[in-house]
């Protein structure tokens, strides 16, 4: 049984079904169409290098219901004043179950004022988004939100 | 081909905060996509936004498949002083593209 190279989960799961009830044991690898939450956890200990995150400061605005995952409207801003001896230095973006658990990475300093940034981005999937902000001070804040995705980005065949 | 849409206020008060508003045209094709023939579309993003003002650099993003196509970004400066702001965008394949606006500040 030839496993096809744009095998989704669905034929996969199929496949493991028929083969169970012949009782052959294929070899078969799959790539993980999607980002685990282990992927999502190592995204962030990248940028935290372990370190404590602190619930709080951060918002994400994204719409709770999505019904076209190619292009979701988000803003993430932080509760945090830009003043030279204290401000944000960086807010990243985080996904759980795009094939890659980054979003985006976007590097402030105290003459951006306000610690907000917009953008449009890609869900594969209904799933988390956790966005982290670095304090000048090195402290990690963080807020997570759910969204519930109707049509998936990124993974559909090209027609 | 690649555009760049680039919205700043021509003029603004010493000490606002203004918002920058940036749109470029790009497929940013994730690489991850399939073809009906089962052929992977090879992946074709942008990965680096940055944008200076009178040389030195005030915001940079780094960007990943999960921005949509034709990235959009906004974010926000504090008016200092006339001058001008350069965008780059960079990307797979040697993208590379610029724009620029200018700015007076009372």
């Amino acid at each position: 049984m030839q496993q096809p190279p744009q095998s989704s989960r669905r034929q996969f799961l199929g496949l493991a079904g028929s083969t169970a009830v012949l009782g052959a044991i294929p070899v078969v690898t799959v790539r993980p169409a999607e980002a685990t939450p282990a992927m999502l956890v190592s995204a962030i200990r990248s940028v935290t290098g372990g370190a404590a995150v602190r619930t709080g400061k951060v918002k994400v605005d994204i719409p709770p219901l999505v019904e076209n995952g190619n292009t979701v409207p988000m803003t993430v801003s932080v509760n945090h004043p830009m003043a030279p001896e204290d401000h944000v230095r960086s807010i990243h973006v985080f996904n759980e179950k795009n094939p890659q658990a980054n979003i985006a990475n976007f590097h402030l300093g105290p003459h951006n004022g306000r610690a907000q940034i917009s953008t449009r981005i890609r869900l594969a999937d209904s799933q988390q988004i956790v966005a982290i902000a670095k304090l000048s001070d090195g402290s990690f804040w963080s807020a997570s939100v759910d969204v519930v995705v109707t049509l998936a980005a990124c993974t559909e065949d090209v027609i | 081909m690649a555009a760049a849409l680039i919205n700043v206020p021509a003029k603004a008060k010493r000490g606002d905060i203004i918002e920058i508003k940036t749109l470029m045209s790009h497929v940013m094709e994730t690489g991850y996509r399939h073809m009906a023939s089962g052929e992977l579309v090879p992946r074709d993003i942008i990965t680096s936004f940055t944008c200076r003002f009178n040389g030195s650099e005030i915001f940079r993003a780094d960007l990943f498949p999960a921005i949509s196509a034709n990235p959009f970004i906004t974010f926000f400066t504090t008016a200092t002083e006339s001058g001008k702001f350069e965008f780059e965008w960079t990307g797979d394949h040697g993208f590379s593209e610029t724009a620029s606006a200018s700015i007076t500040v009372e």
